[in-house]
């Protein structure tokens, strides 16, 4: 067996060692987040969470996506959820009143599904391999900025102007009289 | 690195945040519990990508992955604007955020 080869082999087992501890560490965070009682920390789960999918982004050779993530989730949509949390609750720490009474049916509705489409993704994909080893190059910033600004430039325009009514309708939403 | 493996850890957590949005009943929780849901379908996008990467096409389907994704996380910022502020109208007239209390629709 050839050095470049043995190292390949290194890299590929490093890679999935990665993977199931981020995704280990991901899942116990989720789970936190639906079952917290204290709804900070839910939102310091989340950002385990959201940390987690920008490291797979990454493991899957998607740097920029990664990058956005951490920008856009963790940067700013945690600060707004941790605003949301600071300007609607009166009361610091634990609360009682976060979860349904019934939790049983949420239970099994979300037990069957993950069954149901683990069945299908198990059925489709067993045994598929995802090649982002040797001369597999990752994507690159320039690629993904020619796509957005040609071949996807309508949907780019649509996003655009979606943001600005979103930040206006969320002024106006929110505004005192 | 097996698609398999990308596709179950997106199913556990979307089956999380489906959890999530039927058992909690604070509105911003919920709000936490649909972008668990919109993590897992980017998940699925980039590995989508990934599995289908063809560098010499004209159109490498990773790019689109990575395009599909960053479109999902500019509506996601979008979506939580909007939605907190209208958490906050409802705490401004209701004195509460709880989504049992919400019932002004209700014959």
């Amino acid at each position: 067996m050839s050095l470049v080869s043995t190292v390949l082999l290194g890299a590929a087992l490093a890679q999935n060692i990665f993977f199931y501890i981020i995704a280990t560490i991901m899942v116990i965070a989720a789970l936190r987040v639906v079952t917290s009682n204290n709804i900070v920390h839910a939102a310091l789960y989340l950002v385990v969470v959201l940390a987690g999918v920008a490291a797979q982004f990454v493991l899957l050779g998607a740097e920029f996506v990664g990058v956005t993530q951490v920008l856009v989730y963790i940067g700013a949509v945690i600060v707004l959820f941790l605003f949301g949390i600071m300007l609607t609750r009166a009361k610091v720490g634990a609360e009682d009143r976060l979860n349904h009474e019934n939790r049983v049916p949420a239970i099994m509705t979300g037990l069957l599904l993950l069954a149901v489409m683990a069945y299908s993704v198990i059925d489709y994909a067993e045994g598929q391999e995802i090649a982002v080893l040797g001369d597999v190059q990752p994507t690159t910033v320039e690629q993904v900025s020619d796509a957005v600004f040609s071949t996807y430039i309508v949907a780019f325009e649509a996003i655009s102007v979606l943001l600005l009514a979103a930040l206006i309708g969320a002024i106006v939403v929110a505004r005192k009289e | 690195m097996y698609l398999v493996q990308f596709l179950l850890l997106s199913s556990i957590l979307f089956c999380i945040g489906v959890y999530g949005v039927l058992a909690r009943r604070n509105a911003v929780l919920v709000l936490m519990s649909i972008e668990l849901i919109l993590n897992a379908v980017n998940i699925n996008l980039i590995a989508f990508g990934a599995f289908n990467r063809n560098p010499e096409a004209a159109l490498n389907a990773a790019v689109s992955g990575e395009v599909f994704a960053l479109f999902i996380i500019a509506v996601a910022a979008a979506e939580v604007g909007v939605g907190l502020a209208m958490v906050l109208t409802i705490y401004r007239n209701r004195k509460s955020i709880d989504l049992h209390e919400v019932d002004l629709l209700k014959g």
